[in-house]
């Protein structure tokens, strides 16, 4: 009897002192250490490609042909850079052109689906009326029909509406995104009914109540999918639904650079470079609320 | 939410209602909503026109010989379906490689997506968003598939040959890209690299969300380790976020082409990497051939509503049990 209540007691201590300083069971710092070890080396491995873009587009060209290849830049230079510029300018419409291109395709789809998607969402998160469950379920499902999966299809239907070889080819496609909407809608779900309903009473339409209350409640959300969206957009490639040089956008010029090989690899890397700074910069700032807002995209019933 | 809810369900429970009595309802229900209708219309009309329409209307042009420029086509019948599955070996080297890429690269990014999830939820919060950035990286930085063609390169300015050659173990240089021995590994590798998207990040979002005390809970009630831990408590409470990262990754898995077509150019040595979405863009892209091409989307949807339907089943019975 006297020796399992000693071996009871030294079970407790022993899981007493599992528990650590943060109450959680199993935490120690030696344990932390291995998990960033891990993390670490898995996390070399997924930076390792946007490294060697970086250290390509500051490679002058003499150093691109060592062999074996340097992972670093000796004599870093910028005149990449300018190469890019130069190369970019000399086809058959200016960079400038491109450039003007791509970030107005992603701004107009962006608003536009940053718009639409917020109305629709908080009809079909807090309205009810004859067709909304119909209507949820069908953007669940959507879910599974991005843009890539239904692109040779779109091209018959804006082949049919004759968008083809106009910025509506690039920009149309983009703004019902039903991810954009499933996240919007997941979102709006958390704002309380009380305060749209107060509204409501006050004589506000939908629209009102949409604009001044439901957006500014639901920022995180409104951030993601702005963010989800330039991502998307920036990098699509105008040469799928558009073939006069005057509609092409930064991915289609890199693509383009980089039919001419491997000795253009320092244009390349400063393309790069300059293709994915933007988004990268715009993630890192609103990091936090993109995790607040996916916290809700779960799929329930 | 709406203020006319109570008067469209009342009469309902009063009596049976016959069949025009119930339209007659609704329509009065929908005008008195007119509002809703017209704030979702602009999403509705831009999603119909590009997702619904599309989807839709694979099977019935799929039943006919359209090419962009036969209009009216003419009906064919079941014509490019026999011949997709008959006569068309490399859409059978198509079907094979895409469930190659799905089985090599969906379960394992899946399971990688929740392990890095749950290991970085671990740590202290800055480093927390440090890694939660590294790992989402790739995905936003996208299109630089040039780069692991320079890493993949078979010459010797490939990285992959330079770093294996100072190691001790090149018999000589491998073709990574072009031997089809080794370019579906590439694929793969590079398909994993991409595949921390929407779905890693609503795992991490969802693993930061747990209330904490569920764990004190958990401890006071005899949970003695991480491995329990993670089994009784966090995958229940995680599981509206775990079936989302599922239909991402079908999303993934079955529409995979661009990876391959960007590392390896189109088309790829003995077709090793020609996946169902290749061939979908080489009839509809490179031939135009849209009625041929409807056809394979129409297998390719098809695919992935099954496939969604049964993974939304099994993770459904799990989590809830």
């Amino acid at each position: 009897m006297e020796a399992l209540k000693l071996r009871r007691q030294k079970e407790h201590e022993k899981f007493e002192r599992s528990k650590g300083k943060s109450g959680r069971v199993g935490k120690t710092w030696k344990k932390d250490i291995g998990i960033i070890i891990f993390l670490s080396l898995l996390g070399t491995f997924m930076l390792f490609p946007i490294y060697i873009a970086l250290v390509a587009s500051i490679k002058p060209v003499q150093e691109i042909f060592i062999n074996p290849p340097k992972l670093y830049a000796i004599n870093p230079t910028v005149e990449n850079y300018e190469q890019l510029f130069r190369i970019a300018n000399n086809s058959w419409v200016p960079f400038s052109r491109n450039v003007f291109n791509s970030v107005f395709v992603t701004t107009t789809a962006t608003v536009l689906h940053v718009f639409f998607a917020c109305t629709a969402a908080y009809i079909l998160a807090k309205c009810r009326f004859p067709g909304v469950r119909l209507i949820n379920k069908i953007i669940v499902v959507a879910l599974l029909f991005n843009s890539t999966a239904t692109y040779i299809m779109q091209y018959m239907v804006m082949a049919r509406l004759g968008m083809i070889d106009t910025y509506m080819a690039l920009i149309f496609p983009l703004v019902a995104d039903s991810l954009g909407l499933f996240l919007m809608i997941q979102c709006i779900g958390q704002v309380p009914d009380s305060i749209i309903e107060s509204a409501k009473v006050d004589g506000a339409s939908h629209l009102k109540v949409c604009w001044s209350i439901v957006m500014p409640n639901s920022k995180p959300a409104l951030m993601t999918i702005i963010i989800f969206q330039v991502q998307k957009v920036w990098n699509v490639n105008a040469g799928v639904f558009t073939f006069n040089e005057a509609y092409k956008t930064i991915p289609t010029v890199i693509a383009q650079i980089a039919a001419f090989g491997i000795s253009m690899q320092g244009a390349l890397g400063a393309a790069a470079v300059f293709l994915m700074t933007p988004p990268i910069i715009i993630f890192i700032i609103s990091q936090s609320q993109v995790m607040e807002t996916m916290a809700h995209a779960g799929l329930k019933e | 939410m709406s203020e006319h809810t109570d008067e469209a369900v009342l009469p309902r429970e009063e009596r049976r209602v016959s069949f025009a009595e119930r339209w007659a309802l609704i329509w009065r229900d929908m005008k008195l909503n007119h509002s809703c209708y017209l704030l979702l219309l602009p999403f509705l009309a831009f999603f119909t026109a590009f997702t619904v329409i599309p989807v839709v209307m694979a099977l019935p042009i799929g039943f006919t010989d359209f090419n962009m420029s036969n209009f009216p086509p003419n009906f064919v019948g079941f014509e490019n379906f026999y011949s997709l599955f008959v006569e068309d070996d490399i859409f059978l080297i198509a079907i094979r490689t895409t469930l190659i890429i799905a089985i090599f690269t969906g379960p394992i990014s899946y399971i990688m997506s929740f392990l890095l999830a749950w290991l970085i939820n671990e740590l202290h919060p800055a480093l927390r968003t440090f890694f939660t950035i590294i790992f989402y990286m790739p995905t936003v930085a996208g299109n630089i598939y040039f780069v692991w063609q320079l890493i993949f390169s078979g010459d010797s300015y490939g990285y992959l040959n330079s770093i294996m050659a100072s190691l001790g173990f090149g018999t000589g240089a491998i073709q990574w890209l072009t031997d089809s021995n080794y370019l579906l590994y590439c694929v793969v590798i590079v398909h994993l690299w991409v595949s921390m998207g929407a779905g890693f990040l609503a795992m991490r979002a969802g693993f930061q969300s747990i209330d904490k005390s569920m764990y004190e809970a958990g401890a006071i009630e005899g949970i003695r380790n991480r491995g329990q831990e993670l089994i009784y408590i966090t995958i229940p409470t995680m599981g509206p976020q775990l079936m989302f990262a599922a239909v991402m990754q079908i999303v993934a898995m079955f529409t995979a082409d661009l990876v391959g077509r960007s590392l390896l150019g189109f088309p790829s040595t003995d077709y090793k990497a020609h996946t169902i979405m290749t061939h979908a863009y080489d009839y509809g892209w490179v031939r135009f051939e849209m009625g041929y091409a409807s056809a394979i989307c129409f297998i390719l949807f098809l695919a992935m509503l099954i496939s969604n339907e049964v993974i939304q089943k099994v993770l459904r019975k799990y989590i809830n049990n």
